[in-house]
């Protein structure tokens, strides 16, 4: 879960990193009252995504006016098809320089690792590798001041600021570890006169920790279909295409979108409805699926836990009470495949033993 | 042969008495894997599926020592067992739990290290030697006993590829399911070698998947240190940036993680490359060298 920047910030200050003075505002006549207060004063756009200034989503004001007109233009805009509905307003602070720093989990070496360059302020994937300082973690020793002064050592940093990076880099790992985070970023983490201030903030908590953490609020950035797939617990993906496709298993499931569109089709959606799903789970799944506005749906199930006899059930029900007439090509192989063949049969309809046929066919019927 | 289990491991099951934990002790009962008892504390002195179960995993290992250990156990719970586990002498945990936080999994890991005990998952179907042990939720019939070595990210897509081999007449040695999640405990370098030295293993089958770099680092293990042919197949070619595709780890974030970096890097490493799933039959007989 990506929280916007001003939440980020919040969580910087509640562990005693230093942020610069400013509030989130959500009109431009608030923005104009924030604003005031600063003087010089930053307007940024708070969006999921990075890329804000590139886009035109910061601005530079020095009065309320100004900030009035920004915020207005900001609020109307959208940066990468998302919608500017929140602004952070913030006084302007003078930085002398800028440094990137992060902390992330890395698969390969099963640790938290800690990224530190002093290229900050530039997009994260423009850093050369050798200009990137990466330092594996071992979370049974924490992050220990002396990993800092190695780092620091290597990087050239010395006197004023090493003390500072020995007091802040512990707390944004506290951070990170106590907030369950995936990711904890500064970039850049900016040098003004003798202390350090994290002028932005991005931080991504861990989905599957959520529940641990009540006090953090709850952003998504899933459309309404994706929501309504998390409360049914499906795991579900809007791709935008013609074909609707249910399967169970994500990595069968991203094999069959890839050879829906190895055979020239393109896929509605991603659809995993897990092992065992049961009747009216895989009902569920199915309106997911009709809701995509399908020209044809693609069922690929491989009955281990899931019992084929239950899914064809489950569809003959839909199709029913929903009167679908949409082509439906099936795959079904596995547990009770043949009194799942059966209930298809009753349809009309003559389910697949392989993936490769059905691929194909549901291509064909997708095709105006 | 085959690699990290075979007839004679002993196994405890964490979690028997749930739904999930009844039902797999079954199957893997069927399958001829040597289960020795199960945990589900509060519950000592019942019965599953003629197993003893006991409250805790030390309780177990006084009655029977065990190997290896399977986790059914609900995500919020599952760090604690992994710990009980590892802290009562358990070599092999496999952990079939979905969902455990990132930083749970980075706990077990480390512990697990410590102590020198391997994990395979979180996420995971488990791993099965074909003909000898299953440690996981895979069905029992595609694994039959033969000369390919199968490692895979994913669950479901491992069954679709094993089944094919096995219609087309081509068996197991082991397959190794890695899990689905960021941080997992086998990683494909780790499986690799042991196929490498196994001398029942004739061939490698990697299936992947987007997301990651683990592909990326198992292609320069293989062009530095595999004599065995290796085929992959790698899913997940259309899917969008940024979007978790079902698994936690299958998700392409600034610009890594993506389909082509992993099919370059493979190429590079001489490895065969299946396009679609159903090619890998064909493509392991070709490296059998009787196609």
């Amino acid at each position: 879960m990506k929280l916007y920047e001003y939440l980020g910030k919040q969580l910087f200050a509640r562990y005693g990193i230093a942020i610069p003075k400013g509030q989130m505002v959500e009109t431009p006549g608030e923005a104009a009252e924030a604003a005031a207060e600063y003087g010089e004063a930053v307007v940024k756009s708070q969006v999921l995504t990075g890329k804000r200034g590139k886009a035109g989503g910061i601005a530079f004001v020095s009065s309320p006016d100004q900030a009035r007109q920004e915020a207005a233009r900001l609020l109307a805009m959208e940066i990468q098809g998302l919608p500017v509905e929140k602004l952070l307003v913030e006084e302007k602070i003078s930085i002398d320089q800028e440094l990137y720093l992060a902390i992330t989990v890395d698969g390969a070496s099963r640790s938290p690792i800690l990224l530190v360059s002093l290229d900050g302020g530039m997009e994260v994937e423009e850093v050369p590798a050798e200009r990137m300082l990466r330092w594996p973690v071992n979370v049974n020793l924490g992050l220990q001041p002396y990993a800092i002064r190695e780092i620091c050592r290597r990087l050239g940093i010395g006197g004023g600021l090493q003390k500072q990076m020995l007091e802040l880099v512990p707390r944004l790992y506290r951070l990170f570890r106590e907030l369950d985070a995936e990711l904890v970023e500064i970039n850049p983490l900016a040098l003004c006169g003798s202390g350090l201030i994290a002028a932005d903030a991005k931080v991504t908590i861990d989905e599957d920790a959520l529940y641990r953490h009540k006090e953090l609020p709850r952003i998504t950035e899933k459309t309404a279909l994706e929501l309504r797939a998390e409360e049914l617990g499906l795991a579900f993906v809007e791709l935008g295409g013609e074909i609707a496709v249910m399967a169970n298993g994500a990595g069968i499931t991203m094999a069959t979108l890839d050879m829906v569109q190895h055979y020239g089709g393109t896929p509605a959606n991603f659809l995993d409805m897990g092992g065992g799903a049961d009747l009216e789970r895989t009902a569920n799944a199915l309106e997911l699926l009709l809701a995509t506005n399908p020209r044809a749906i693609l069922i690929n199930i491989f009955g281990g836990i899931t019992r084929c006899d239950v899914v064809a059930e489950a569809f003959a029900q839909v199709k029913e009470s929903r009167g679908v007439d949409l082509p439906v090509s099936f795959r079904l192989v596995g547990t009770n495949e043949e009194e799942g063949r059966a209930v298809l049969e009753r349809m009309g309809i003559s389910a697949f033993h392989s993936t490769e046929e059905a691929v194909r066919h549901a291509v064909e019927i997708s095709l105006p | 042969m085959a690699i990290y289990i075979n007839k004679s491991t002993r196994v405890l099951v964490q979690g028997i008495t749930g739904r999930q934990g009844s039902f797999h002790t079954a199957q893997m009962l069927a399958y001829g894997t040597r289960l020795v008892g199960g945990t589900s504390p509060g519950k000592s002195g019942q019965v599953v599926e003629g197993l003893p179960v006991y409250d805790t995993v030390f309780e177990a290992m006084e009655a029977e020592p065990a190997e290896a250990s399977i986790l059914f156990i609900p995500a919020p719970f599952a760090r604690d067992a992994a710990y009980e586990a590892i802290d009562a002498g358990i070599k092999l945990l496999v952990v079939i739990t979905e969902g455990i936080p990132l930083h749970d999994a980075l706990d077990i890991m480390d512990y697990a290290h410590r102590e020198g005990t391997v994990v395979v998952g979180p996420n995971t179907f488990g791993l099965v030697s074909s003909g000898q042990c299953k440690i996981g939720i895979m069905p029992n019939r595609f694994y039959v006993p033969g000369p390919v070595g199968v490692v895979s990210r994913s669950g479901t897509l491992s069954y679709e590829i094993v089944g094919n081999l096995s219609d087309a007449g081509l068996g197991t040695t082991t397959v190794v399911g890695m899990g689905g999640d960021r941080v997992v405990g086998l990683g494909f370098i780790d499986v690799l070698k042991e196929f490498e030295k196994d001398p029942a293993t004739e061939v490698v089958v990697l299936v992947g998947e987007i997301g990651g770099s683990a592909e990326e680092e198992a292609s320069r293990f293989i062009a530095a240190h595999m004599s065995k042919p290796v085929v992959a197949y790698i899913a997940g070619k259309s899917a969008p940036p940024g979007k978790r595709m079902g698994h936690a780890g299958a998700i392409i974030e600034g610009g890594r993680g993506t389909f082509a970096s992993k099919i370059e890097a493979l190429h590079e490493a001489k490895v065969r490359v299946a396009e679609l799933p159903f090619e890998v039959p064909s493509l392991v007989r070709e490296a059998l060298g009787n196609s």
